[in-house]
């Protein structure tokens, strides 16, 4: 299902207590705080096991997430936007993770650059509801696929290093 | 280089070719018809629709006009759905839809290659008002599943009936994911608003109906998502370099039940089904009634629950009488054989939390747990920081 790479790391991520979405008013205040606190120890989590991967960022309503998402092949570094909403229905819902440059360059992935999630993640996510957050869709969800789809990606030519000068 | 007096030619006759064009097209154009009448003449567009009341099924088939819905995606299945309801003389559709059209649709119905590029919202909007002048339309290009359009989809679903401010009768998912199939739940179930989900899977081989009416029937949040069993094995279900397949058979077919339930629900005639499913590979069509969870997760959906059960109370009961199953006992067991399973059957209820009743040939996608409280599960610490000293400290790192 995952690798024990990931479940390692993922069993490291703090789980969360609230169950509220962007309609809740300061219950999402609440869980958003938590979302923060979540996602800032799986960063530096990944620092300290040398495995820095994204940053986040979101609007100041937490509804709307931004930022880059990077992954290592052959020594160089592939950078990347990454982008997602919240919907209303979260947490019972996981967001949907979207890398917008990439859109049309893969078919596992739906409009507007969507990433396919494998058929174990919904029912994974269903079960953790509300322990989950973003950071654990970050590792369940994007970092697995990324892990499969990039090097398939710089294989077929799809994409290309963009210069020296954006290595770490 | 072309003179003056050529060019002023050229633009004469474009001019003129124009003018036969849009001649052309008006007389196609039929104007709107204010009275369905039933007279049996081909310039009538509803003669055949009328007959149904000369044949005894429908008693009132022009009240259709009076009814509003509203058609959520407009995808392969939504797209046939708006259609039908067109053709059949609908008196308003909402359409709600964020993608375009290309040219990877046109494997399923409706939609043309010279849409490629436009709003799907646009492009039904136009083709449906040509095939039926009289159908009015409210249509909207935006993701249900956000907050700022949320709230604006739920405004409409209550007041953007044929009159201002009426609810639509009636509310149609034709959606292709798990996100916006949760949004309309919450949405509906908060209005009370009655509705029916539709759903083709993504090997194209199977799908559903499923007519929800809060309170009274399961919601979608109810249990998770039911699955048309076809006998294939999951795992040998090759998903390589791909998301979903589709065929606009499987969707056509699921369009007609959607549609056709929609018209046996607001016109009155037959039996409505509650969830019907859809096998293409063995062609089996199970049906049945699903009652909602008393645990559901939508407090809504427990709120409505209460209200139906008070509803209840105050009809007349009608007494029922319940089939009783034989257990199958075997008389020797010289051998004394026991299946003994490595689980209990709390554990395995608890792992599966709530599991509906369903009929051959469906099953749940997957099985959440009961609620349990975990003390040694690791949760992020209580905290005195600010949001914004969050925000700052992840901007930082």
């Amino acid at each position: 299902m995952v690798d024990e790479a990931t479940k390692r790391s993922l069993a490291q991520i703090p789980l969360l207590k609230t169950k509220a979405g962007p309609r809740d008013g300061e219950l999402w205040v609440t869980r958003l705080k938590e979302e923060y606190q979540s996602l800032i120890k799986y960063v530096q989590n990944n620092k300290e096991s040398d495995n820095d991967w994204f940053r986040l960022e979101s609007n100041k309503e937490g509804t709307r997430w931004f930022g880059k998402c990077w992954y290592i092949h052959e020594l160089l570094k592939y950078e990347f936007d990454v982008e997602f909403d919240i919907p209303i229905t979260y947490p019972t819902t996981a967001p949907e993770i979207a890398l917008p440059e990439l859109d049309g360059k893969t078919a596992k992935m739906y409009r507007g650059g969507k990433i396919c999630l494998t058929d174990h993640f919904k029912p994974l996510w269903a079960r953790n509801v509300p322990k989950f957050g973003i950071a654990h869709a970050m590792s369940l969800g994007l970092g697995p696929w990324l892990a499969v789809e990039i090097p398939d990606l710089i294989q077929k030519e799809i994409i290309s290093h963009k210069g020296r000068a954006d290595e770490k | 280089m072309a003179t003056i007096e050529s060019l002023q030619k050229k633009i004469k006759e474009l001019e003129a070719q124009l003018q036969k064009e849009r001649n052309e097209k008006q007389q196609i154009n039929r104007p709107k018809i204010t009275q369905m009448s039933s007279e049996v003449v081909d310039s009538n567009p509803y003669s055949r629709l009328m007959a149904l009341k000369r044949m005894g099924i429908v008693d009132n088939y022009e009240k259709i006009r009076e009814y509003t819905v509203a058609v959520v995606g407009v995808g392969g299945v939504g797209s046939v759905t708006a259609e039908m309801l067109t053709r059949c003389g609908i008196g308003k559709l909402l359409l709600f839809d964020y993608d375009k059209v290309e040219l990877a649709n046109m494997n399923r119905l409706f939609y043309q290659p010279h849409q490629a590029g436009m709003s799907k919202v646009e492009a039904a909007e136009k083709t449906l008002k040509e095939i039926n002048p009289d159908v009015e339309f409210e249509v909207y290009n935006y993701n249900i599943t956000t907050m700022d359009n949320f709230n604006h989809f739920m405004e409409r679903i209550k007041n953007g009936g044929l009159k201002e401010g009426e609810p639509v009768n009636l509310v149609l998912s034709c959606v292709d994911n798990f996100e916006a199939r949760m949004t309309i739940n919450t949405a509906c179930n908060e209005l009370g608003q009655n509705w029916i989900e539709s759903g083709v899977s993504e090997n194209a081989v199977s799908g559903h109906i499923q007519f929800i009416i809060p309170g009274e029937t399961s919601c979608f949040a109810c249990a998770p998502p039911l699955v048309v069993a076809t006998k294939t094995d999951e795992k040998t279900l090759k998903r390589e370099g791909v998301c979903a397949a589709s065929l606009p058979t499987t969707m056509a077919v699921v369009a007609g039940f959607l549609v056709q339930n929609t018209l046996k629900y607001l016109l009155g005639f037959g039996d409505v089904t509650y969830y019907l499913g859809y096998n293409a590979l063995q062609d089996y069509f199970p049906s049945m009634t699903l009652r909602p969870n008393p645990q559901c997760d939508d407090n809504y959906c427990k709120k409505q629950q209460q209200a139906f059960q008070i509803k209840e109370a105050t009809k007349p009961k009608v007494e029922k009488t319940e089939e009783k199953v034989e257990e199958i006992v075997h008389d020797d067991n010289v051998w004394e054989i026991q299946l003994v399973s490595e689980t209990t059957e709390d554990e395995l209820r608890e792992a599966d939390g709530q599991v509906p009743n369903l009929v051959e040939g469906l099953k749940v996608a997957y099985t959440t747990p009961a609620p349990t409280q975990a003390s040694n599960e690791k949760t992020v610490d209580s905290t005195e920081k600010s949001l914004d000293e969050l925000m700052k400290e992840m901007q930082g790192l």
